[in-house]
């Protein structure tokens, strides 16, 4: 039988378990030495890094490596290598920034990497904006479209209460203001600025509405007040929206768009870095 | 017979095997775990970081019940690629206080330990009801209807009494507040003084721009306050734990 031929061929362990004998057949010995390797360079490890805990304190390892000092020299040696070229766009004048090639250069593309991690959730990847948030590749500023005014609301922020410096103005809630059919004129008013109105018997009422209560912050050709961030009106550019349900809800309610000031969250470079993005997108003055 | 030659006795013996694999396993566990409990080197004080209020108490429950953390993280991880885009990185006295943590393991969305003051309320409700409308890029689905879900606070006592059971160091006036707390801080006009004396930095507003007190509310009252108990300003962590 082939029994004979195996017991031949294997010493077996020596145990015996209800006449069941157990084979001897060692791990091969490169798979036994790699195994005493890996017992040698965890002790060698355990030495080099931070590993044994003690009483108060784990053992620092000879090389007292820390993740938290790693990320801090990145970190630095990336501020490092940047310092120079930040320093000269914090010393340049923000209107001078383009002329600089080298400079511009710089400030546009870390300027895309600030818009990207902190203003493309509401002004959108791409800057075009969303219902509420400007598009910022238009010609059309709220506040102000030179680098100087882009500059102010990105350090100061718009409506916000983290900056004493924010941009602030607030349009009144007409809905306690107005009647109910006041509101229907000058919608209609407005409507017919850019386009036409729902009701055009209604337009002639809204504009005597109009100069009585918009135009004060809407300037009387409702072109708007950029001090103020009172949009323009007559140009077809909405922010909320400018069909009849928006636009009533819009000065019946009111609007109060808020944007965060960045000074002290981005450094001075970075703000002057994305003014400078944002500037050259498309609609700069 | 040396010690190594008694194997017979315990291989024969089920129960004997048993206790001793156990007590074998117990020493890893013992050695990898137990001093996490006591070392200098995990163990950081740091100030600032309190118990949730009531209302975001109330805004993590919701963020648990809708499975946010599926999607995100709230674990800054020492990179500098995650420091530069969330900010510092976080640190374990900052969920101290949460049961269960909300660290994640995956980011479908991005990273929200540092979400608080990033955005307007306004943008969280945008976000919230329709996130395409903000971020057409985003997969997130529409969580509108927190807004019409209303909240009274009739628990929230009992839910803070729980969280106290497991660790967390809320007082017998806390508790016994819960419920005015719940409300005042999503109401500017009320008297809210004595709930920011109980937790400092909490933020009091109507976070949803509606009357009364929605789930909307407590989940952005939740979100507006992650990560911003710890001014890091004044604080600065020892760089060789």
């Amino acid at each position: 039988m082939n029994d004979d031929k195996f017991e031949k061929d294997f010493e077996t362990t020596g145990h015996s378990w209800d006449g069941i004998e157990e084979y001897n057949k060692p791990l091969p010995r490169w798979w036994v030495w790699v195994f005493y390797l890996t017992i040698i360079w965890a002790i060698g490890y355990s030495i080099a890094y931070p590993a044994w805990p003690m009483l108060q304190r784990a053992t620092p390892g000879l090389l007292a490596f820390s993740t938290r000092a790693e990320v801090a020299a990145e970190i630095a040696a990336v501020d490092e290598a940047n310092a120079a070229i930040n320093a000269q766009l914090v010393a340049t004048e923000l209107t001078e920034i383009s002329a600089n090639v080298e400079l511009n250069t710089y400030a546009a593309n870390a300027g895309r990497a600030v818009f990207l991690t902190w203003c493309a959730q509401c002004h959108g990847s791409g800057a075009a904006g969303a219902k509420g948030y400007p598009n910022l590749l238009d010609d059309d500023w709220l506040w102000g479209g030179d680098i100087q005014a882009v500059h102010e609301s990105v350090s100061y922020g718009i409506r916000n209460e983290q900056s004493d410096m924010a941009r602030w103005s607030e349009m009144p809630a007409f809905g306690e203001i107005l009647e109910a059919t006041e509101i229907d004129q000058v919608v209609n008013y407005v409507m017919s600025l850019s386009g036409d109105p729902k009701d055009a018997s209604l337009v002639d009422a809204g504009a005597v509405v109009f100069a009585d209560n918009c135009s004060a912050c809407h300037a009387d050709d409702a072109t708007g007040d950029r001090f103020q961030g009172a949009p323009n009106l007559k140009d077809a550019i909405w922010l909320f929206g400018g069909d009849f349900d928006t636009l009533k809800a819009t000065v019946t309610d009111s609007r109060f768009g808020v944007m965060p000031a960045w000074e002290g969250r981005l450094s001075q470079a970075e703000i002057r870095a994305v003014s400078a993005y944002v500037h050259q997108l498309g609609g700069g003055e | 017979m040396s010690l190594l030659d008694k194997h017979k006795k315990i291989e024969t013996n089920a129960t004997l095997l048993l206790v001793l694999s156990l007590l074998v396993v117990s020493v890893g566990g013992i050695v990898e775990i137990a001093p996490l409990f006591y070392l200098e080197n995990t163990i950081e004080e740091v100030e600032g970081v309190r118990p949730y209020s009531p209302l975001e108490l109330e805004g993590r429950e919701v963020y648990i019940r809708e499975g946010c953390y599926v999607c995100h993280s709230q674990m800054i991880r020492p990179m500098r690629d995650e420091v530069e885009r969330y900010g510092h990185y976080s640190l374990a006295a900052e969920s101290m206080y949460d049961h269960p943590f909300q660290w994640g393991s995956k980011r479908t969305g991005p990273d929200l330990a540092r979400v608080g003051g990033r955005y307007s309320d306004e943008w969280h409700v945008d976000h919230m009801t329709d996130p395409q409308s903000v971020v057409p890029e985003s997969v997130m689905p529409k969580y509108g209807f927190l807004s019409d879900s209303m909240l009274d606070g009739k628990y929230i006592g009992e839910l803070m009494a729980t969280h106290r059971m497991v660790g967390v160091p809320y007082t017998d006036e806390m508790i016994a507040e819960a419920k005015a707390d719940f409300k005042n801080q999503a109401d500017p006009d009320s008297d809210w003084d004595d709930l920011v004396e109980r937790y400092p930095n909490a933020q009091v507003r109507n976070f949803d721009g509606q009357d009364g007190i929605s789930e909307m509310d407590a989940l952005i009252a939740y979100l507006q306050m992650l990560g911003t108990l710890v001014d890091f300003s004044t604080f600065t962590p020892d760089a060789s734990r």
